[in-house]
C-alpha cells in the first residue's frame, strides 16, 4: 500500500470505536472498546468517539455516553438493521471517510472480523486481527540510523501460531490504524449514571447493489445460561469427561460452587454442548476467578482461551497432560469419582456456614 | 460452473508444536498441513463437483514447496492448481495477500471463491473479506453450510449466538469454518495422478491489475514492530492422590483457604 503523505496522515485525529449492537442491544465488546479507547486517547490528548450502526438505534447514544464516550456518531437507517457486510462496510467506511479517525477499533467477534478486513480493504488502510493489548509508542520501538522513529503510534499485540508466539504490530505510514479486539480482554469503565455527550447523525446514503445478499431466514440459539465470558467461576469439561450426559457431574459442581458450565472445543466438535460455552482460541476468551479444567487436555488453543484465569484447578487422569503446565493446582485421577466427591464436600461447606 | 478454492500451506500447530531448547517455535520439526478450513472449504467444492460437475481450481500463494498441499488438493480431487510464487511476495500481510490473490483470480474463470475462515497460523480471518472487497463481489463469512441452487448459493452464516441462512447471487465469495464438513481422503488413485499431474506456477508478471506498492513486505500496511514467543506462567501444584477422597481433601484445603468457599 502506498504510504499516505504526513500532511495527510495529520488530518486524522481522535480514536473512534464500532460499537457493535444485535438486536438494537449493545454488545459487551463496545463498552469494553471505550475503556481501552479512553487509555489510548488520554496518550494521545484526543477524544474516543463511538460509532453504532442500526435500524431504530437513536437510544443507544446514552449509554455509550455513560460508559465514557465522548462523541456518538450514529448511522440509523433500515438498511442496517440486521448485520450485512456490504451496508456495514459502507456505513462504517463512510464514517471513516468523513471524520478521520487516527485509530479505528472494532471487536473481534462474528461481526468484526467479517466488517474489519472489508472496511480496511475498501478504506486502504491495514488491519491487525484479534488483538489482546494496544499501547501507543514509537515505531520502530528503538531508534533504528537512517530510519525517522515516528511517535504516539498503536501499537497492537496479538497472538499467533495458535498462541505460542505473540507479535507486535504498528501501521505507521496509513490512517486509521485498524485493530480487531479480542473481547473478555479490555476493562470497561465504570459507567457514569446521567453522563451525556455530543450525539452526530450521519448518513451516507444506501443504495441496493449486487454485492447485497439477502437474509432468508434467522435462527437464534435458545439458551437461557449465563454468558461464560461473564462467569466468575467456570467449570469447564473436555473430551474426558466421556458424554454429554456425564456433564451433569460438572453441572452439580457448578450449582453446588456458584458457578457456570463451559468446555474445550473437542466438545463442541462432539455436538456435546452448543458453541457459545467453548472456551478457546476458535470460542471465548475468559477470565473467571476460578476454572476448573476437567477432563481437558490443555492444546494451546485451548490454553490461549483461559491461561488468564486467577486460579486454575485442572483435574485430569493423564499425567502428563499440557493442562498441568498452566493449572496452578493439578490433581491426577479419575474426574467420575472425583468431581462428584467434591460437590457433595463443597455443599456441605456451604450449607454449614 | 467454477469454483476455485485459495488453500495455505501451514505448520501444523494443533497437537504437535514443537520447541528449539532455547523456547523459540522449531518450525522444521513442525508438519506442514494444508489449513483445516480450506481443506473443508475443498471438501464443499469437490461435492459440488461431485453433485453438479463443478471445476474445481486450487490456488495458493506461498514458497514453492506449498506444491505440496495443491498435489494433496489434486489428489482428493481438485481438478486444477495454480501456485503463486516469486521473492517479491514475500513478508506480505493480509493486504498484501489478499492483493496478490485477488491479481491471480483476476485471470482466473469463477463464479465461486472459497477460502478457510482462517489460518491456523495467523489466525486472522481477514485474506477472504478482503479479497472479495479487492475484487468487488459479495462475501458470506463463517460459512457453515452451503448449497447451490442454480446461480445462487445459500449458506448458513454462523454468529456466536445465531445463525442466518442467507442467499447470494454468484459470483461471490464465502468463508468456510473446519465445521461445514468431514474432508475426504486423498484415494490412491488420485495420488499416483497427483504426483504427475500440471500446476500452473505464476510470479508476479501474471498477476492482473495489481501495482508494486500493494506487494510483498514493502506493501503491507502492517509492519511488525516485535515478535516473541510468548511468556507463559510456570506450572503449579501437581498431585498424585491415592484415592479420589484425597484429591477432593486437597481441592477444598485450596478452595478455603483461598476463600473461593
Amino acid at each position: 500500500m502506498a504510504d499516505m503523505a504526513k500532511e495527510v496522515i495529520e488530518q486524522y485525529k481522535g480514536v473512534f470505536v464500532f460499537a457493535q449492537q444485535i438486536d438494537n442491544e449493545l454488545s459487551g465488546i463496545a463498552f469494553e472498546l471505550i475503556g481501552k479507547a479512553k487509555v489510548l486517547a488520554a496518550d494521545l490528548d484526543t477524544q474516543v468517539t463511538a460509532v453504532v450502526l442500526g435500524s431504530g438505534i437513536k437510544d443507544l447514544a446514552k449509554p455509550l455516553a455513560e460508559y465514557g464516550a465522548d462523541r456518538v456518531i450514529v448511522v440509523d437507517d433500515p438498511a442496517l438493521k440486521e448485520y450485512m457486510t456490504e451496508p456495514y462496510t459502507h456505513a462504517l467506511a463512510s464514517v471513516i471517510n468523513e471524520f478521520k479517525p487516527e485509530i479505528m477499533l472494532v471487536g473481534a467477534t462474528a461481526i468484526g472480523r467479517d466488517l474489519g478486513p472489508c472496511v480496511s480493504a475498501r478504506v486502504g488502510t491495514g488491519l491487525t486481527a484479534d488483538c489482546t493489548s494496544l499501547d501507543i509508542g514509537d515505531f520502530p520501538l528503538n531508534p533504528i540510523p537512517g530510519k525517522e522513529q515516528l511517535h504516539k503510534q498503536l501499537l497492537m499485540t496479538r497472538p499467533a501460531f495458535g498462541g505460542n508466539t505473540i507479535a507486535t504490530i504498528a501501521c505507521p505510514y496509513n490512517r486509521p490504524q485498524m485493530a480487531t479486539v479480542r473481547p473478555g480482554v479490555m476493562q470497561k469503565c465504570d459507567p457514569v449514571a446521567g453522563a451525556t455527550c455530543e450525539v452526530v447523525d450521519f448518513n451516507p446514503g444506501f443504495e441496493k447493489n449486487h454485492k447485497y445478499v439477502e437474509i432468508k431466514d434467522i435462527v437464534k440459539a435458545v439458551s437461557d445460561t449465563v454468558d461464560i465470558m461473564d462467569a466468575k467461576i467456570l467449570v469447564s469439561g473436555g473430551r474426558g469427561v466421556g458424554s454429554p450426559e456425564n456433564f451433569k457431574i460438572l453441572e452439580d459442581l457448578a450449582g453446588a460452587i456458584g458457578g457456570t458450565v463451559s468446555c474445550s472445543r473437542a466438545v463442541v466438535d462432539s455436538g456435546w454442548k452448543p458453541k457459545d460455552l467453548q472456551v478457546g482460541q476458535t470460542g471465548k476468551t475468559v477470565r473467571p476467578n476460578v476454572y476448573f479444567a476437567i477432563g481437558i487436555s490443555g492444546a494451546i488453543q485451548h490454553v490461549a482461551g483461559m491461561e488468564e484465569a486467577d486460579l486454575i484447578i485442572a483435574i485430569n487422569k493423564d499425567e502428563d497432560a499440557p493442562i498441568f503446565d498452566v493449572a496452578d493446582y493439578g490433581i491426577v485421577g479419575d474426574l467420575n469419582k472425583i468431581v462428584p466427591a467434591l460437590t457433595e464436600q463443597i455443599k456441605e461447606a456451604v450449607a454449614n456456614k | 460452473m467454477k469454483v476455485v478454492v485459495c488453500i495455505k500451506q501451514v505448520p501444523d500447530t494443533k497437537g504437535g508444536v514443537k520447541f528449539n531448547p532455547d523456547g523459540t517455535l522449531d518450525r522444521g520439526a513442525m508438519l506442514a498441513i494444508m489449513n483445516p478450513d480450506d481443506k473443508a472449504g475443498l471438501e464443499a467444492a469437490l461435492r459440488l463437483k461431485d453433485q453438479y460437475g463443478a471445476e474445481v481450481t486450487v490456488l495458493t500463494m506461498g514458497l514453492p514447496k506449498a506444491e505440496d498441499v495443491l498435489r494433496e488438493a489434486m489428489a482428493m480431487g481438485a481438478d486444477k492448481a495454480v501456485l503463486v510464487t516469486d521473492r517479491v511476495l514475500g513478508g506480505a500481510d493480509t493486504w498484501a495477500t489478499s492483493t496478490t490473490l485477488s491479481g491471480a483470480l483476476r485471470n482466473m474463470d469463477y463464479d465461486l471463491i472459497i477460502t478457510g475462515r482462517q489460518a491456523i497460523d495467523g489466525d486472522t480471518a481477514q485474506v477472504g473479506p478482503q479479497i472479495a472487497e479487492h475484487l468487488g463481489i459479495p462475501v458470506i463469512s463463517y460459512a457453515e453450510e452451503l448449497k447451490v441452487d442454480g446461480n445462487k448459493v445459500i449458506v448458513k452464516r454462523q454468529y456466536e449466538d445465531r445463525y442466518h441462512m442467507i442467499e447470494a447471487k454468484m459470483p461471490c465469495l464465502i468463508t468456510a469454518l473446519a465445521e461445514l464438513n468431514d474432508p475426504r481422503y486423498m484415494t490412491p488413485g488420485g495420488i499416483f495422478d497427483a504426483y504427475d499431474a500440471e500446476i500452473t506456477v505464476w510470479g508476479r508478471n501474471d498477476l492482473k491489475d495489481i501495482d508494486d506498492s500493494n506487494l510483498g513486505l514493502n506493501g503491507s500496511p502492517t509492519k511488525i514492530a516485535k515478535a516473541s514467543d510468548k511468556v507463559r506462567k510456570g506450572a503449579g501444584e501437581k498431585v498424585v492422590p491415592d484415592s479420589p477422597d484425597e484429591g477432593v481433601s486437597y481441592i477444598m484445603d485450596k478452595l478455603l483457604t483461598k476463600h473461593i468457599i
